[in-house]
C-alpha cells in the first residue's frame, strides 16, 4: 500500500499532498516537515530509500523518493511494495505530467494542483497501483479533458487544435525531451 | 498536409493567448500563490490566508456563485489545506457541488471531498445517495468518479450500500470500469474481509479477465489472500505461472512494455504470489522452476525495473522449497546487486543477502569486503541496511565485533526510530550470544545510556528478569548479579546527572536487590550513593520511587542513615514518595516485619500476586446487590459500543425486537449470581465473592494492594518511559573520543578492513560454519530464561486459584482447631486401621497430618479438579496412606466402578470423623458419608441429617446406624438430584451420636458441589445436535480462553473442557466445534465453541434460563485452572 504522495519543492513547500490513510491535519503538516526534513539533508548520490520513519507506520514503512530540479516526489509506502518498482512508478508519473502538462515544470504543479490530482487518481487509486501504462493513464486524462472542452466550448478550441497538433506526430518535436533516466532537468523556474 | 501544419502553427500564439482566457478562473488561485510567495514570514502567510478564507467564506455563501466559481474556489480551498490551514466551511459545498453539479462539478467536488474528508467523517453519509446514482450512470467518467471515491474514503459501515453495484462493475463492458471496480473490491477487502467473502468466485473471474489491466488489479487481491492463507490457493499456482509465462514471453501488447521490458509491474506482483505460494511446499514449488529459471535469464537488461524484478525473483528462489540450480543463480544475481555502482542496486544487493543469509550464511563470506566498504558508507541507509545484514550473521564468535560496531552507529545516529531499533537488537544479541559477564553487563549499559528513556519497555523488563530469575546455576546467577552491582558502583560514582532515567532505574533495582552479594563494599556507600541520586533535580519523580524501593530493600542496621533519608522525605511534595518514606520509616524500625514484607533470597516467582483482586469481590458483591450494573468486560463493551453506532442502512426496520432481545442478554447476565446469593447459607460470602468474580474480569490488573494491605515493590519493574534526555555515560564518551582519532593511512586502513573481515565473518566459514548454519542446532543462547510456571496470560488465574486455596485452608484449620480442643477421650479399644496411631498425643499428630491432607483435599474440592477417577493426590505419594484414602476401600462394591471423586474429610471431633465422595451416577449424584468411629469405644444411635435448599434427595440410605463399632466405618448414601442449575450449592448437616446413653453429641458438618457434579455427558449426531440447537432457546455467547500450549488449540481446549466438565465433543469441523451435556433432571445444553483469533467463542444454548450461565462459569474456571 502507498500510504501518502508528497510532492514539495526545494524549500520544503507542498505542491501536492495526497494521503491515503487518515492522520490528522496537523499530523499531516508534520509528516510533510519531517519528511522534508529527511529528505532534503540526503545528497544527490546517495540511494533513493529511507527507511524508518516512526511517523507513518513505523519500521514497516519505507520512504521512496525521487529528486526532479526543483521538486521532491516522495511516496510513503508500506513493506509490500516493491522499492524499485515504486522508484520506477514516479518516473511513469512525471513522464506522464511532462506528457500532459508539455515540458512539465513547478507551475504547472501550482496552478493546475487540481488537474495532477485528477493524473495521479489515474495512476494510484486509493492507495493501490492502478495503473503503471503510461499511454493508458493519458488516454484516460485526455478523456476527461475532452469533457471539459467540450463544455468549454470556444475557449476549448485552441486546446484542440494543439492536441491536433500534437497528434501529427510531427519530427520536429521529439517526444520526452528532458527525460533521462533518473533526473529529468525540468527548467527550473523562479522558485517559489 | 504540411500546410495545414503551417497554418496551423502559425496560429498557435494567438490560440495560446486565448487558452491563457480559459485559464482566467484560475486567476485568483494565481494570485494567492503570487502573493505568498511574496511575503517573507510564515506570520505573513497566516494572515494573507485568514483574509482569503473570509472571502471563501463570503463567496460560497452568496447566492450568486456560479457553479464555475465554485469549483475555483474549491481548487483554492484545496491549496489552503495543502498548506495546513482550516477550511472546513468548504466541506459541504465540495459534497453539494458533487452532488448537484455536471461531470466537471463533480469532478472538482469528489476530489475534494476524498482530500478533505477522512473515512469517519460524517459528511460522508450526505454522499452516499450521490455515489449510488453514479455509479449506475451510463456516463463513464462519472461512473469512474464514484469508483474511485468508493475506493479512497468509504469507510466500513457504508460499503454494504454500494457493494451490490459495485460487485455489478466487474461485469461492465469497459475495461476501465472493471479494473478500478476491482481495486475497490481490494479495498473494501482490506477494511471489512467479511463483508466480501461471497464475491470470492468473481475475484477469480477477474484474474481470468481478458483484459491484462483488470488481471493485473485482481493480481493485489490474490496477493493479500494468499498471504493470509496459503494453502487455500494452491490450485491457482498453474495459473500464476502460465501468466508469468506469458508475460515473459511478450504475449501482452506493446503497450505494456516499460522500457521494453514486459508489463514489469505485473511480474513482480507474480514473483511474489509464486514465493508465497511455494514457501515450504515442494509440490507448488516444483511448478515454477522453469519459470523462475526463465525470469531470472531474461531480466538481463540493465535498468532499473529488471532489478526490481531480479530482485523479487531472488527473494522467491530463496523462499521456495530450494532448488540448488536456481539457488547458484540467484546467489549470482545477488553479486550483481551487491558489486553494482549504483548505490540504489547496493542497497537491495543488502536487503537481498540479509533475506538470503538466513538460509545460508555462506553467501554473505562471498561479499565480506563489499560489506566492510558499506559499514564505512556516507549513507546512513546504507550502513543500517548493513547493520542488519551483520544481525542476522552474528554468532558466539563475531558477537563482540558487531555489537561493537552497532554500538559506534548508535553513538552517532540521532534517529529516534533507528535508535529505539537498533537497541532492541543489540540487547537480544548481548542476551543470545555473550562470551563473558563482565562483556554482558558493559554492553548493555552502553544500550541503557545510548536508548536512554527511548527504550522500549520489555528491553530494561527483560534485562532485570534475566538477573532475577537466572539460569539453573546460582553461582554463575549470583557472579552476574556480583559484576553488575560492582560496575553500577562505579557508573553512580561518577557523574550521574546525564544518565538516562531508565537506566538509573534498572540500577537502583539491582542495587536494591543485589548489594547484599557484595561482601567488601559498605552499604553505607550504595546507600549513600542512592540517596545522592534522590537529590538530583534531574530525576523524574518516578525514577524516585525506584530508588526510595531500593533503599528499603538494603538496611539492615543501616538504621540512623534511612531514618535521617525519611524524616527528610517525610515533607515532600509527592504524595507518593512521602508514603514510601513513611513506609521505609516504619520497615526500617521493625526488622521482622521488613523480613516478612520483603523476604531477603525469596525465589522470584514465590510471590504470589492476587491478580484477580478477588479481596475486592466482597465489596462487589455488596455493590451488584445495592442495584450497580455488572461488569462487562471491554470487548462486549465495545461490541455493544458498536452495535449502538453502526449505520442502519435499513429504514427502520426491526429496531425494537432487536432492542427487546439485547435487553434480556444482559438481563440473564446475573442469574447465577442471584440464585447462589440468595441460596446460601452458611459461607455465603465466600460463594458469592466466586460468584463475583465469574463476572469480573481482571487478568491483567496490577495489583497494588493485597490482603495485607499495600503489596511491596517487588514485582514493580516495569519502568515507563519518561521525557527522553540523550544522555551519554562517561565510558561511552571515552570510547567515542578514541573513535574520533586521527585515521591511520590508507595502506594500513586495507590492513584494518582485512582484520575486520576476519573478524566478523569468523564462524562463518566453511569448516567451523557448519554447525552455525543450521540455526537448530546454534549454540545456546548463554543466558537462558527459566521457564516460568506461570506466563503471564495464565498468571492471573493461577494466582487466583492458589489465593483461594489459602482461604480454604484456613478454614479446614479452624475446624480442626476447633475440635481438637474438645475434650478427648482416652484410646483404648481395637482399632480399624493398624497404623492407626494408639496414643492420644500421636493421635494429635495422625490429626495434623490430616489437617494436611485436607488443606489438599478441600482445596482440590473447591477447584473442581477432582472430576476424574480417583487422582493419587501429591501427598499421598509422600506420606505412608493416611485415613481417609482408604476410604475408597469402603465403597460398597457395586459402586466401587463408577466414576468418583476424592475423598474429602468434613470434619471430625475426637470421637467421629467424617468424610464424603462424590460417585457420578447416570442418573444422580451419589454422596456418600462415611461416619469413622475415632474412639475404641462404640458409639450409638449415630443419625445423619442433610440438608440443602437447592437439591433434591432422590434417595438416601444409611442414614441412621444403631451401633457404630470402635474404629470401625460406616456409610451413608445420599442420591442427590439438581433441579434448578446453580454454580455452587452447599449443604449442610449435622450428626448426633451417643457416646454415652442419654447423653447426645452433635457435630455440625458442611461442604459444597458444584453444578459440575450434576452435569453428564450428551450423546448425540451431529444432526440431532442441530435439531436440538434450533429449539432451544436460552443462549448466552461469551469469549473464552483459548489454550494454546498444543497444536490444535480448539482440540485441546475442548478436550480440557471435557475433563473437567464430563461434556461429550460431539463434532468437531474445522475451526468450531459443538458440544453437548445435560443435567441430571434432563436438561440438556449445547455448546458451539468457534476459534476467533486468540479466543474461543463459547456460544450456549438450553431450555434452562440459568443452566447456559452455570455451564459458562464452570468452563472459565476449568480452563483458567488449566
Amino acid at each position: 500500500m502507498i500510504k501518502a504522495i508528497l510532492i514539495f519543492n526545494n524549500h520544503g513547500k507542498p505542491r501536492l499532498i495526497r494521503f491515503y490513510q487518515y492522520f490528522a491535519e496537523d499530523m499531516q503538516q508534520q509528516i510533510i516537515r519531517e519528511t522534508f526534513h529527511l529528505v532534503s539533508k540526503r545528497d544527490d548520490n546517495v540511494c533513493n530509500f529511507l527507511e524508518g520513519g516512526s511517523l507513518i507506520g513505523g519500521s514497516d514503512y519505507k520512504l521512496i523518493y525521487r529528486h526532479y530540479a526543483t521538486l521532491y516526489f516522495v511516496f510513503c509506502v508500506d513493506s509490500s511494495e516493491s522499492e524499485l518498482g515504486i522508484l520506477d512508478l514516479i518516473q511513469v508519473f512525471v513522464e506522464t505530467l511532462d506528457k500532459c502538462f508539455e515540458n512539465v515544470c513547478e507551475l504547472d504543479l501550482i496552478f493546475h494542483m487540481d488537474k495532477v490530482h485528477y493524473i495521479l487518481q489515474e495512476v494510484v487509486m486509493g492507495g493501490m497501483v492502478l495503473e503503471t501504462n503510461m499511454n493508458e493513464i493519458v488516454a484516460q486524462v485526455e478523456l476527461q479533458n475532452r469533457m471539459e472542452k467540450s463544455e468549454g466550448g470556444l475557449s476549448g478550441a485552441p486546446a484542440r487544435a494543439v492536441s491536433a497538433v500534437k497528434n501529427m506526430n510531427l519530427p520536429e518535436i521529439p517526444r520526452n525531451i528532458n527525460i533521462g533516466d533518473i533526473n529529468i532537468k525540468v527548467p527550473s523556474l523562479s522558485p517559489f | 498536409m504540411s500546410d495545414v501544419v503551417e497554418k496551423t502553427l502559425t496560429a498557435l500564439p494567438g490560440l495560446f493567448d486565448s487558452q491563457t482566457g480559459a485559464a482566467k478562473i484560475t486567476n485568483r488561485l494565481r494570485q494567492l500563490v503570487k502573493s505568498i510567495t511574496e511575503l517573507t514570514s510564515k506570520h505573513e502567510e497566516e494572515n494573507l490566508i485568514k483574509q482569503e478564507l473570509c472571502a471563501m467564506k463570503e463567496q460560497v455563501s452568496s447566492p450568486n456563485t456560479s457553479m464555475k466559481q465554485m469549483r475555483e474556489i474549491m481548487v483554492r480551498a484545496m491549496y489552503c489545506e495543502m498548506l495546513g490551514y482550516d477550511a472546513s466551511f468548504t466541506y459541504i459545498h465540495a459534497i453539494k457541488l458533487a452532488q448537484q453539479g455536471g461531470v466537471l462539478e463533480k469532478r472538482v467536488g469528489y476530489l475534494a471531498v476524498s482530500l478533505f474528508l477522512n473515512e469517519g467523517h460524517e459528511l460522508l453519509l450526505l454522499l452516499v445517495n450521490t455515489v449510488l446514482k453514479d455509479l449506475q450512470s451510463t456516463n463513464l467518467i462519472e461512473a469512474c468518479m464514484a469508483l474511485t471515491v468508493v475506493a479512497q474514503v468509504f469507510p466500513k459501515d457504508m460499503i454494504p450500500a454500494v457493494l451490490p453495484l459495485v460487485e455489478d462493475k466487474l461485469s461492465h463492458p469497459k475495461e476501465i470500469i472493471r479494473r478500478k471496480a476491482v481495486l475497490a473490491l481490494y479495498k473494501f477487502y482490506l477494511i471489512a474481509p467479511n463483508q466480501v467473502q461471497h464475491i470470492h468466485g468473481k475475484f477469480r473471474k477477474a484474474l481470468s479477465d481478458r483484459d491484462p489491466g483488470v488481471m493485473a488489479s485482481s493480481l493485489h487481491i490474490y496477493l493479500q489472500l494468499i498471504r493470509e492463507s496459503p494453502d487455500s490457493y494452491k490450485d491457482l499456482t498453474g495459473s500464476f505461472v502460465t501468466i508469468l509465462k506469458q508475460v515473459l514471453g511478450g504475449k501482452l501488447p506493446v503497450d505494456f512494455n516499460y522500457h521494453s521490458v514486459p508489463a514489469p509491474w505485473l511480474q513482480i506482483q507474480l514473483l511474489r504470489i509464486l514465493s508465497l505460494l511455494g514457501k515450504e511446499d515442494q509440490s507448488t514449488s516444483e511448478l515454477m522452476y522453469e519459470v523462475l529459471d526463465e525470469s531470472l535469464r531474461r531480466a538481463e537488461m540493465n535498468h532499473n525495473i529488471t532489478y526490481a524484478i531480479l530482485y523479487e525473483c531472488v527473494k522467491a528462489v530463496y523462499t521456495i522449497h530450494p532448488k540448488v540450480e536456481l539457488l547458484e543463480k540467484a546467489a549470482r544475481c545477488i553479486g550483481n546487486f551487491v558489486l553494482s555502482p549504483k548505490i540504489n542496486l547496493k542497497y537491495l544487493g543488502l536487503k537481498a543477502l540479509t533475506y538470503v543469509v538466513q538460509h545460508d550464511a555462506k553467501l554473505a563470506l562471498q561479499h565480506q569486503m563489499t560489506i566492510i566498504e558499506c559499514l564505512d558508507h556516507s549513507d546512513f541507509t546504507i550502513k543500517r541496511e548493513t547493520l542488519e545484514l551483520l544481525f542476522r550473521i552474528t554468532n558466539a564468535q563475531n558477537v563482540t565485533v558487531i555489537v561493537e560496531k552497532m554500538l559506534d552507529f548508535l553513538r552517532g545516529c540521532n534517529d529516534e526510530h533507528t535508535i529505539i531499533h537498533l537497541v532492541g537488537k543489540v540487547s537480544e544479541l548481548a542476551e543470545k550470544f555473550a562470551p563473558d559477564n563482565s562483556w554482558f553487563i558493559q554492553t548493555m549499559n552502553c544500550v541503557f545510556s545510548i536508548g536512554g528513556d527511548l527504550l522500549q519497555q520489555d528491553v530494561p523488563n527483560n534485562f532485570l528478569r534475566l538477573l532475577a530469575e537466572g539460569s539453573e546455576s546460582k553461582e554463575e546467577d549470583d557472579q552476574l548479579r556480583l559484576y553488575a552491582v560492582e560496575s553500577y558502583l562505579t557508573v553512580l560514582k561518577g557523574h550521574t546527572s546525564h544518565l538516562p532515567q531508565c537506566f538509573l532505574q534498572v540500577m537502583s533495582w539491582v542495587l536494591g536487590e543485589y548489594a547484599h552479594l557484595q561482601g567488601s563494599v559498605d552499604r553505607r556507600e550504595v546507600i549513600r550513593l542512592l540517596t545522592q541520586l534522590l537529590d538530583q533535580r534531574s530525576v523524574s519523580s518516578e525514577t524516585r520511587v525506584w530508588i526510595l524501593s531500593a533503599l528499603t530493600k538494603i538496611p539492615e542496621g543501616q538504621t540512623d542513615l534511612i531514618l535521617h533519608l525519611a524524616e527528610r522525605l517525610s515533607s515532600s511534595q509527592d504524595t507518593v514518595l512521602r508514603q514510601q518514606a513513611q513506609e521505609l520509616l516504619h520497615l526500617s524500625q521493625d526488622s521482622q516485619l521488613h523480613e516478612w514484607v520483603l523476604p531477603r533470597g525469596a525465589p522470584w516467582d514465590a510471590i504470589e500476586v492476587d491478580s484477580s483482586l478477588s479481596f475486592l469481590d466482597g465489596f462487589v458483591s455488596e455493590a451488584l446487590a445495592a442495584g450497580a450494573a455488572p461488569y462487562k468486560p471491554p470487548h462486549q463493551r465495545q461490541e455493544e459500543l458498536c452495535e449502538d453506532r453502526a449505520l442502519n442502512l435499513e429504514p427502520y426496520s426491526f429496531s425494537l425486537p432487536v432492542s427487546l432481545s439485547s435487553c434480556s442478554i444482559t438481563d440473564r447476565q446475573s442469574p447465577t449470581l442471584l440464585s447462589v446469593s440468595s441460596g446460601l447459607s452458611g459461607n455465603s460470602t465466600e460463594l458469592s465473592q466466586k460468584a463475583g468474580s465469574s463476572t469480573l474480569i481482571l487478568e491483567g490488573v496490577k495489583r497494588v494492594w493485597g490482603k495485607d494491605g499495600y503489596l511491596p515493590q517487588k514485582e514493580a519493574t516495569a519502568p515507563l518511559v519518561d521525557e527522553p534526555s540523550a544522555a551519554v555515560q562517561p565510558p561511552v564518551q571515552q570510547e567515542a573520543a578514541e573513535r574520533t582519532e586521527p585515521r591511520p593511512e590508507l595502506s594500513t586502513r586495507n590492513q584494518d578492513k582485512q582484520q575486520l573481515a576476519s573478524s566478523l565473518f569468523v564462524g562463518l566459514g566453511v569448516g567451523s560454519s557448519v554447525s552455525l548454519l543450521g540455526r537448530s542446532e546454534a549454540p545456546p543462547p548463554r543466558f537462558r530464561k527459566k521457564p516460568r510456571p506461570h506466563e503471564s496470560s495464565s498468571s492471573g488465574t493461577s494466582e487466583k486459584s492458589s489465593g483461594s486455596s489459602c482461604r480454604s485452608s484456613h478454614h479446614t484449620t479452624d475446624i480442626f482447631l476447633y475440635g481438637s480442643f474438645l475434650e478427648e477421650e482416652p484410646a483404648t479399644s481395637k482399632s480399624a486401621f493398624d497404623h492407626t496411631p494408639k496414643s492420644t498425643t500421636a493421635n494429635g499428630l495422625s490429626q495434623n497430618k490430616d489437617t494436611k491432607e485436607d488443606k489438599h483435599a478441600n482445596t482440590s474440592q473447591i477447584f473442581g479438579g477432582d472430576m476424574v477417577i480417583v487422582r493419587p493426590s501429591t501427598i499421598q505419594d509422600k506420606h505412608p496412606p493416611s485415613e481417609s484414602s482408604d476410604l475408597t476401600a469402603l465403597l460398597p462394591a457395586d459402586l466401587k466402578d463408577l466414576p468418583h471423586s476424592d475423598v474429602i474429610s468434613l470434619t471430625s471431633d475426637p470421637s467421629l470423623s467424617l468424610s464424603s465422595c462424590r460417585l457420578f451416577r447416570d442418573e444422580a449424584l451419589l454422596l456418600l458419608i462415611f461416619i469413622s468411629n475415632c474412639t475404641e469405644t462404640v458409639i450409638k444411635d449415630v443419625a445423619v441429617q442433610l440438608t440443602c435448599e437447592e437439591l433434591k434427595t432422590a434417595s438416601l440410605r444409611g442414614n441412621i446406624v444403631d451401633c457404630l463399632e470402635a474404629r470401625s466405618t460406616s456409610v451413608c448414601h445420599y442420591a442427590l438430584l439438581m433441579d434448578d442449575p446453580h454454580t455452587n450449592v452447599s449443604f449442610t448437616g449435622t450428626v448426633s451420636y451417643q457416646t454415652q446413653p442419654g447423653h447426645t453429641n452433635t457435630l455440625p458438618f458442611s461442604g459444597t458441589l458444584s453444578t459440575a457434579d450434576f452435569i453428564r455427558p450428551l450423546v448425540l449426531t451431529t444432526e440431532e445436535y442441530g435439531k436440538l440447537w434450533l429449539s432451544l432457546s436460552h443462549d448466552v455467547k461469551q469469549n473464552l480462553k483459548l489454550l494454546t500450549d498444543a497444536g490444535d488449540p480448539l482440540r485441546t481446549t475442548l478436550n480440557a473442557l471435557k475433563d473437567a466438565l464430563q461434556l461429550h465433543v460431539v463434532d468437531i469441523i474445522g475451526s468450531e466445534g459443538i458440544v453437548a451435556c445435560r443435567l441430571l433432571s434432563g436438561a440438556p445444553c449445547l455448546l458451539h465453541c468457534r476459534v476467533s483469533g486468540a479466543a474461543l467463542v463459547m456460544w450456549l444454548r438450553s431450555p434452562h434460563p440459568a443452566l447456559p450461565d452455570c455451564i459458562l462459569y464452570h468452563c472459565q474456571r476449568a480452563l483458567a485452572h488449566r
